[in-house]
């Protein structure tokens, strides 16, 4: 497998990396290091930039007016997107565009035009809620939501937890339960428009990713219609399922990126940075250091690109995608421990971003499904389902 | 931890911001009868934490305030809860955050 980028990729690449340096790193020197956002008008004037560049809403499908980007070449952007501060979990402080949420592409036409096209055009704001009190990792028996039968549509009862963005939303996409004698099969997933009666944000899930908090929610009783169910009834599993799987390849890119920027402080640091007369980068402590750390890099950056290869041919990907989310998470969590070290007390301060990938990048480790979940995934595949 | 800070208003003056320390917080700023004006965090690029985000405040608005700050890593989600809260509770940002633009996209509680 050549997983070279093409000439066309490097281009890419190339111009993405230039808009990291000229346009994100500068204003990163004078926002609070664990901001992630940026003012309205430098958001406005750079999204008019990537407007420009034709890479504005990389994950939107181009029939809907996305940049038709593919998951490889996309991975390979998330890679360079994520070289700055904020990049873990703000790359590029969303000046790209996000994706909405990709199960409403297979909504009915009704709710695209409801749901769909107003947050493609940013009008609304969506939620995606899965996960729950009793649990997120093991979705398919963790949701205790319910949805009951009522009339021409269901009543919600339950909570969610370590829900993003649901206090900014216009509406969110809720899994509840909807036949409780069929474990996966029972879950259906629901578009609630969050000023309906009972839906209530109860707070904020504060972490150690001190900017991009989580929220907790009430479902209290909400009607929700027919004509809001998303997709069929009892089939909302398989829809996040996908969802989670696809996410996870560029999620492990972006982990990379970091991981690549930490190094290079690190080798910058080590060949200037003295002690007892010479320069740490001579010290065979510091050395070994390094290159666990390009290896770390290395074997990251080349699984994750084997996954979208995969995924980009149509073939079953989600071993790959596990293994791509599992190895990249916790390889870049020792690359940005091992810069720290190398740094020493610099390491800690909130002058350099170090302490914040290092925060940051152990939420990776669980975030989008955890380590084991993903060895899991993994060992089903490799061993076969009746091992599970 | 309680959503809104519940600790008492203290004079906003040198000798109680004295006691305040370094660190990276959260803080309310009051009028004499209570009325809360302002929200505010000391955050990474703080020279001198809380205390010198205080000594700001005094130094600018003069005496005649009160304040209470809480120390709090996660300084920036904690700073948009506080907020969340005010807005929740009165319908609007406090008087002197009303004006930021960077604000725009609070959240609902």
């Amino acid at each position: 497998m050549d997983l070279d980028p093409t000439d066309e990729q490097r281009q890419v690449i190339e111009q993405v990396r230039r808009f990291v340096r000229e346009e994100i790193l500068p204003l990163e020197a004078n926002l609070d290091p664990d901001a992630d956002e940026l003012g309205p008008e430098d958001h406005e004037r750079l999204t008019a930039k990537t407007r420009e560049m034709g890479l504005y809403g990389m994950d939107i499908p181009e029939e809907y007016g996305g940049a038709g980007i593919d998951i490889v070449t996309r991975t390979l952007l998330a890679i360079e997107m994520s070289q700055h501060r904020a990049g873990l979990y703000a790359p590029c402080y969303g000046v790209f565009g996000g994706a909405g949420l990709a199960q409403l592409y297979e909504a009915t036409e009704d709710q695209k035009e409801r749901y769909l096209h107003p947050v493609l055009r940013g009008e609304k704001r969506g939620f995606f809620g899965l996960t729950e009190p009793s649990g997120g990792s093991d979705p398919a028996r963790a949701i205790r939501t319910t949805a009951t039968r009522e009339g021409n549509g269901w009543r919600l009862n339950g909570e969610k937890t370590f829900i993003s963005g649901a206090d900014r939303a216009d509406f969110g996409l809720l899994f509840a339960r909807t036949d409780a004698s069929k474990g996966r099969g029972g879950i259906t997933c629901f578009i609630v428009d969050t000023d309906m009666e009972g839906f209530k944000v109860r707070r904020i899930v504060h972490t150690l990713r001190s900017a991009h908090y989580a929220t907790e929610l009430e479902l209290n009783n909400i009607f929700v219609p027919d004509a809001n169910v998303l997709g069929e009834v009892n089939a909302g599993f398989s829809m996040a399922s996908t969802r989670l799987t696809q996410n996870r390849i560029p999620y492990a890119a972006g982990c990379i990126g970091v991981a690549i920027c930490s190094q290079k402080m690190a080798i910058e640091y080590a060949r200037q940075r003295e002690t007892f007369g010479a320069p740490l980068a001579t010290r065979q402590s510091i050395q070994w250091m390094i290159v666990d750390n390009e290896i770390d890099i290395r074997t990251s950056r080349w699984i994750t690109l084997e996954a979208a290869h995969k995924a980009a041919s149509g073939a079953p990907f989600r071993t790959e995608a596990a293994f791509a989310k599992l190895l990249a998470s916790e390889a870049s969590s020792r690359v940005v421990d091992n810069a720290i070290q190398i740094h020493g007390g610099y390491g800690v301060t909130k002058d350099l971003p170090l302490e914040r990938w290092y925060r940051e990048m152990r939420i990776r480790r669980i975030g989008e499904g955890p380590s084991e979940v993903q060895r899991l995934i993994a060992a089903r595949d490799l061993l076969g389902g009746s091992f599970h | 931890m309680a959503i809104r800070l519940e600790k008492t208003f203290l004079p906003l003056d040198a000798d109680h911001l004295h006691r305040v320390k370094g660190q990276l917080g959260v803080y309310e700023l009051a009028d004499n009868d209570g009325q809360t004006l302002y929200i505010g965090f000391a955050g990474g690029r703080s020279p001198f934490g809380l205390r010198g985000e205080l000594d700001g405040q005094l130094e600018r608005r003069g005496p005649g305030l009160r304040f209470r700050a809480e120390v709090n890593m996660q300084y920036t989600s904690r700073y948009r809860e506080l907020l969340m809260a005010y807005v929740s509770d009165h319908g609007e940002l406090p008087p002197d955050n009303q004006q930021d633009p960077t604000l725009h996209k609070l959240g609902r509680l």
